[in-house]
């Protein structure tokens, strides 16, 4: 970890250090809203960050992730719910869950040589009826949802998840920060350039000895326990799962958009992608209803237009960019 | 001494044409061994089952008194036996020296060592100076070498060529023999070479083994070899008669 630090340029520490003390004493000055939307844009770096992982270093492309978000929710809410477990025992269960999915998803793909966009079908399949099951699965309400309820005397029990907009803000920031800290890890470890070499060419990859499978059942493995824990996250967040909203595609590809805007396979990259993104979505909320708009689909319309603009500006992502204009390039060591 | 790499009787069969009929020979350990012939004599698909990316339908494949026959290439080359392809994938999008430390991270589980490694490679095959370069950015005698380096930071007992010369000018042919022949003579790595490019089989190996149709139709010194009768006329017919 030292060495990672060292290999990061002293600009590069100086933002990173001043970012983290600016955010940590945010809340004394900031209102409930900033700090919710605070709040919103750690979640999407987090989990931008474990799909990263996935696409951007092992090249495997998902497009079902918002199951693992789902599985990982439903499994903690009902675990707190009907047996009274707490989240930070059930995340345990819910990373297993999740990670059983993603590891039946790895195999049926990497055995039998689903590759490409046929793999991100096969997740999507996965994702949609995990969806239509939870549609019809009793225990967890199916469709009519799963709610957590507020109990007066639960109030301020942190451990349990059950405080205000403050603690998840918190918890949002360090569930962002680890992940980073992980990426970065991952990135420079054996598993990381293994993951590098898959992507780039798998049969060269297991011509120099790389076993491809293990490497990406790995990628697929790490991704999927990752995005669990924000799916508990989620449930204790929001408090309320619907299977039509936490399962839809529309919720595995908003999660992917901070990555590939910020820079896929790169250790900042959904961190800045989801800073760029969630403010953005805000802003058009704002805006439409300031401008008294009213007409359904502006805000995806408008939405849908900066990013072709930004993703046509700066291909290769916007962290890249702006590393090289701020000379935060780290170095090899 | 015994043979490092063995192959008995291969045969492979695609749809009625038998691209390998029964081929056998052997390669001692510290010596560099061509396989030549025409095209589709079948050479291709022998490399593909030497380096485990085709199973044989018939015969056996040994490697330092093991068989592999059958197996994956990344455990062929986990076993020691390091390959090149005839057209080159490096990984394009990494820098020339993560390439190269991807290759040692085979045999080496620490960062640091096989970043080392990867230098030390890069600087005897003259690559030192484009390390930080893209690998997609090479020049295609750049890229070869950067295969072969990459193939040589895995810290292999034997190393397959697949045409490693096609393409190149003569003057980097040269430059590319002196490297595997110094690399032969310091390291006494053993070296196993599909070559079309006469000129570096000539100068490299010290045994041959021609193809024809899938078979073996010579075996021997490359001296002996190129004046075989069987040879001239269906290879090296059109070339020895200008």
């Amino acid at each position: 970890m030292i060495g990672l630090w060292r290999s990061v340029p002293t600009r590069g520490r100086i933002v990173i250090a001043l970012a983290l003390a600016v955010l940590v004493v945010l809340p004394l000055a900031a209102d409930r809203y900033v700090l919710s939307v605070l709040t919103l844009i750690f979640y999407f770096a987090y989990v931008g960050q474990a799909w990263n992982l996935m696409m951007g270093y092992a090249g495997q492309l998902s497009l079902g992730h918002a199951l693992y978000v789902g599985v990982g929710g439903y499994v903690a809410a009902l675990l707190w719910l009907k047996l009274g477990i707490g989240p930070w025992l059930g995340v345990f269960a819910a990373v297993a869950a999740a990670s059983a999915f993603g590891a039946a998803i790895g195999w049926l793909g990497f055995r039998f040589g689903i590759a490409g966009v046929y793999f991100a079908l096969l997740t999507i399949a996965f994702a949609e009826f995990t969806r239509i099951g939870f549609d019809h699965l009793e225990v967890t309400g199916g469709a009519a949802g799963l709610f957590l309820p507020f109990e007066e005397r639960r109030v301020g029990e942190w451990w349990n998840l059950r405080g205000g907009q403050l603690l998840f803000y918190y918890l949002a920031l360090a569930l962002a920060s680890g992940a980073v800290l992980l990426v970065a890890l991952m990135a420079r470890s054996r598993l990381g350039y293994q993951w590098r070499a898959v992507r780039e060419d798998e049969v060269a990859a297991r011509a120099v000895g790389i076993d491809a499978f293990a490497a990406k059942m790995a990628a697929v493995v790490i991704s999927s326990a990752m995005t669990a824990v924000g799916g508990v996250f989620y449930a204790f967040y929001y408090n309320n799962l619907f299977p039509s909203q936490v399962f839809e595609i529309s919720r595995s590809i908003e999660l992917i958009l901070a990555p590939i805007v910020g820079g896929l396979g790169t250790v900042f990259g959904p961190v800045i992608g989801a800073f760029v993104l969630t403010p953005l979505g805000e802003a058009l909320i704002a805006a439409t209803a300031r401008l008294g708009i009213n007409a359904p689909g502006v805000k995806a319309v408008f939405y849908g237009v900066v990013l072709i603009v930004i993703i046509s500006a700066m291909p290769g992502g916007v962290w890249p960019r702006l590393a090289t204009l701020f000379g935060l390039k780290g170095r090899t060591p | 001494m015994t043979a490092l790499l063995a192959a008995a009787s291969l045969s492979k069969r695609f749809a009625g044409l038998i691209a390998v009929d029964q081929v056998s020979f052997e390669v001692e350990a510290g010596e560099i061994f061509a396989v030549i012939g025409p095209n589709g004599a079948g050479k291709t698909t022998l490399f593909a089952m030497l380096a485990g990316a085709l199973a044989p339908d018939a015969g056996i494949v040994t490697f330092a008194g093991e068989r592999i026959d059958g197996l994956t290439p990344d455990a062929v080359c986990r076993r020691g036996i390091a390959r090149t392809f005839q057209i080159v994938r490096p990984f394009p999008g990494l820098s020339v020296e993560d390439n190269v430390v991807i290759g040692a991270l085979l045999r080496r589980t620490e960062m640091a060592s096989a970043r080392a490694h990867a230098r030390a490679v890069l600087d005897a095959l003259d690559l030192a100076d484009k390390r930080a370069v893209m690998a997609s950015s090479l020049t295609l005698p750049d890229r070869k070498r950067l295969e072969l380096a990459r193939a040589l930071a895995t810290e292999p007992k034997l190393l397959l060529l697949d045409e490693v010369m096609a393409g190149l000018r003569p003057t980097e042919t040269d430059r590319l023999v002196a490297i595997l022949k110094q690399l032969n003579r310091d390291t006494g790595m053993t070296i196993l070479l599909i070559e079309h490019v006469m000129r570096a089989v000539m100068a490299l190996a010290s045994r041959v083994l021609v193809l024809h149709h899938g078979k073996t139709i010579a075996q021997g010194a490359p001296e002996t070899v190129v004046r075989d009768p069987a040879v001239i006329s269906s290879y090296l017919g059109a070339e020895a008669a200008t």
